[in-house]
């Protein structure tokens, strides 16, 4: 059975890689079972591990699963269109009690740390911060300064505010390239996760 | 006679010897037991314990606090540290925490609120260890408020009043002047694109639920987006990942047609929920994009690992791709393979601009004084902490003390 398995992943896995060349029925296949399976799974996982285990288990020892429940079934009123109204309901009790919650978190995280991390001494105690140390603590305050002014939406992007807005946007640039060549690093060890499975576990190549 | 006097001398020394030698021995115990007695002092115990509930917290610290051990203040090496005790509801004692000598603070960081605990506190040392008189049984309070975090606080109204300000401003009906945003100009004509060349219009919302407000935003993109489809005739294909953003979408588009006098024009199969997978929505999305080949394809919303392969494979069929999130992540990815990206909260000022709705304007223009705030202090900062460390000027590091203060979030 083990080795039945390993030859259907293996059918499906180079099934998804045929795309690269173009669409063709291979690659529809296994997008059709990689979609059906994972929304038939999908539903098993989430009535066991949610509605069965988190409310049908725990409803009689804690009554606040009650509020869930309920607030659970309004959203899914949406479906009958005429009291899919009653849905937006729930929707916002999520969306106020998320903001709500996170609010005070996020000015404290988001702005306050932020400004408070930024501030540095540019030369540090007595001048003695290095070359290295003074080039550094330049970018940090010019480029987070030069960022916030390029998201300021209330002033039109003219005369010096939009030179400061360029300076940031090279900024945001070149940190997004720094992540890009970061993040298709990462995704790398993805695709040799695939080659080993292929090459060791099915084929048995690689030991 | 003086034979019988030795004898009873001899007589006397042998009964006396073994009762010298028993004295001796005697003696010699007590003067082991006295040096044992000398060599295992009592250790002073420590004085003036305290017992204090611990201010602005959710009950869960007590803080204790006392004077050491005398004999850890006039000999050094005499006591070898203190040991933390407590008792729960009466019960047995537990030992919390060992503290090296001169200590004389603790905070116990698992109280409840229900319970009742006493402390004391064990001197430790080379003897008898000196136990503390225990501490009156308390329950630690749960505070409704941490003026700790006055400043943030403040802030936080100041950044809440200004969103409200400027939600009620809009709302009378005055104009707020929101920047041009490249990419929304584009928006008009990528849609007349598609309509010329006869080939639908993509959009895609994300991979998360309508509580992600970048899922809201786009939603409010795609009312203007399917606005114009209905004006130009064109097509649009909606695949989702979650059913609540299913339903919202057809009612969006469907507001949309009717609004543009086209109700018979829609079709309930213009939006259809595809799987929660995120790979299996991205490999039902790519073949979509590569069967009905969209002259346009707008990637608006929450994505994650899938940004790369949807922006790739709409670049491999010619679409003209317009895309937009707040997950800094993805955004590289985006502006690498797409021709326009709302670059983070461009997104939900794109969202503003073109619903035109007061709250969403109030939002922006409000977020903007918070912007504004932290540009004020990163500089004022800066300027104080170069100069305060350079040249140590008092009034300048008073200043930055006080800026400290404020943003402190501890």
């Amino acid at each position: 059975m083990e080795q039945f398995g390993l030859w259907v992943a293996a059918f499906l896995t180079l099934g998804i890689y045929s795309f690269l060349y173009r669409d063709n029925p291979w690659y529809k296949l296994s997008e059709a079972i990689f979609v059906g399976v994972s929304a038939g799974y999908w539903v098993v996982v989430l009535f066991w591990d949610n509605f069965y285990s988190k409310f049908w288990l725990g409803h009689s020892e804690d009554p606040w699963l009650w509020v869930g429940a309920v607030l659970g079934f309004l959203m899914l009123l949406r479906l009958v269109p005429k009291i899919g109204w009653i849905s937006r309901w729930p929707l916002a009790f999520i969306v106020g009690a998320t903001a709500g919650l996170w609010m005070m978190n996020y000015f404290a995280s988001n702005i306050m740390a932020q400004v408070q991390n930024t501030v540095m001494p540019l030369f540090g105690s007595d001048f003695s911060a290095s070359f290295t140390a003074i080039v550094s603590n330049l970018v940090i305050v010019v480029g987070t300064f030069a960022g916030l002014v390029y998201f300021f939406f209330s002033k039109a992007h003219t005369g010096a505010f939009g030179a400061t807005a360029r300076v940031g946007i090279w900024f945001i640039m070149i940190t997004f390239g720094a992540s890009f060549g970061y993040t298709v690093m990462s995704r790398m060890s993805l695709l040799i996760g695939r080659i080993d499975f292929l090459l060791s576990d099915w084929l048995g190549l690689i030991q | 006679m003086i034979p019988g006097a030795l004898c009873s001398f001899f007589l006397a020394l042998l009964i006396m010897l073994p009762l010298a030698v028993g004295a001796f021995a005697q003696t010699e115990d007590s003067a082991v037991a006295d040096s044992i007695t000398a060599q295992s002092p009592q250790i002073e115990p420590v004085t003036s314990l305290v017992a204090q509930d611990f201010d602005y917290d959710n009950g869960e610290r007590i803080e204790l606090s006392w004077v050491p051990s005398i004999d850890d203040r006039l000999v050094d090496g005499l006591v070898t540290g203190y040991e933390v005790f407590r008792t729960v509801d009466g019960g047995e004692p537990e030992r919390l925490a060992v503290l090296p000598p001169g200590a004389n603070f603790y905070r116990d960081e698992n109280g409840d609120v229900n319970s009742v605990y006493s402390y004391y506190v064990v001197a430790l040392g080379d003897g008898i260890p000196g136990v503390s008189v225990r501490t009156a049984p308390m329950s630690p309070e749960r505070e409704w408020v941490n003026v700790d975090r006055a400043y943030l606080f403040l802030i936080a109204l100041i950044i809440a009043s200004a969103v409200i300000f400027f939600v009620e401003t809009a709302r009378r009906g005055k104009k707020l002047f929101i920047r041009k945003i490249a990419g929304l100009e584009a928006i008009d004509d990528a849609v007349g694109r598609a309509t010329e060349m006869g080939r639908p219009v993509l959009f895609v919302p994300g991979i998360h639920d309508m509580d992600d407000v970048q899922t809201l935003a786009a939603l409010t993109i795609l009312g203007r987006v399917s606005r114009t489809i209905a004006d130009y005739d064109s097509k649009i294909f909606m695949p989702v990942s979650r059913s609540l953003v299913m339903t919202a979408a057809r009612e969006t588009i469907k507001a949309s047609y009717l609004s543009a006098g086209r109700p018979d024009a829609y079709n309930d199969d213009m939006v259809n929920y595809v799987t929660d997978e995120q790979f299996g929505y991205v490999a039902a999305v790519d073949g979509l994009m590569v069967r009905e080949r969209p002259a346009t394809i707008f990637l608006l919303g929450a994505f994650f690992a899938e940004s790369l392969i949807l922006a790739e494979t709409g670049n491999s069929v010619g679409a003209i791709q317009i895309a937009g999130t707040a997950r800094p992540a993805q955004l590289p990815f985006f502006i690498a393979a797409c021709d326009f990206t709302l670059i983070g909260e461009e997104l939900f000022a794109a969202s503003a601009y073109l619903s035109d709705e007061p709250k969403q304007l109030g939002s922006l223009k409000g977020q903007d004084v918070g912007k504004g705030i932290a540009m004020f202090f990163v500089i004022v900062g800066t300027i104080a902490a170069t100069i305060g460390y350079a040249w140590d000027v008092d009034f300048v590091n008073s200043v930055l003390t006080w800026f400290n203060e404020v943003f402190s979030t501890n």
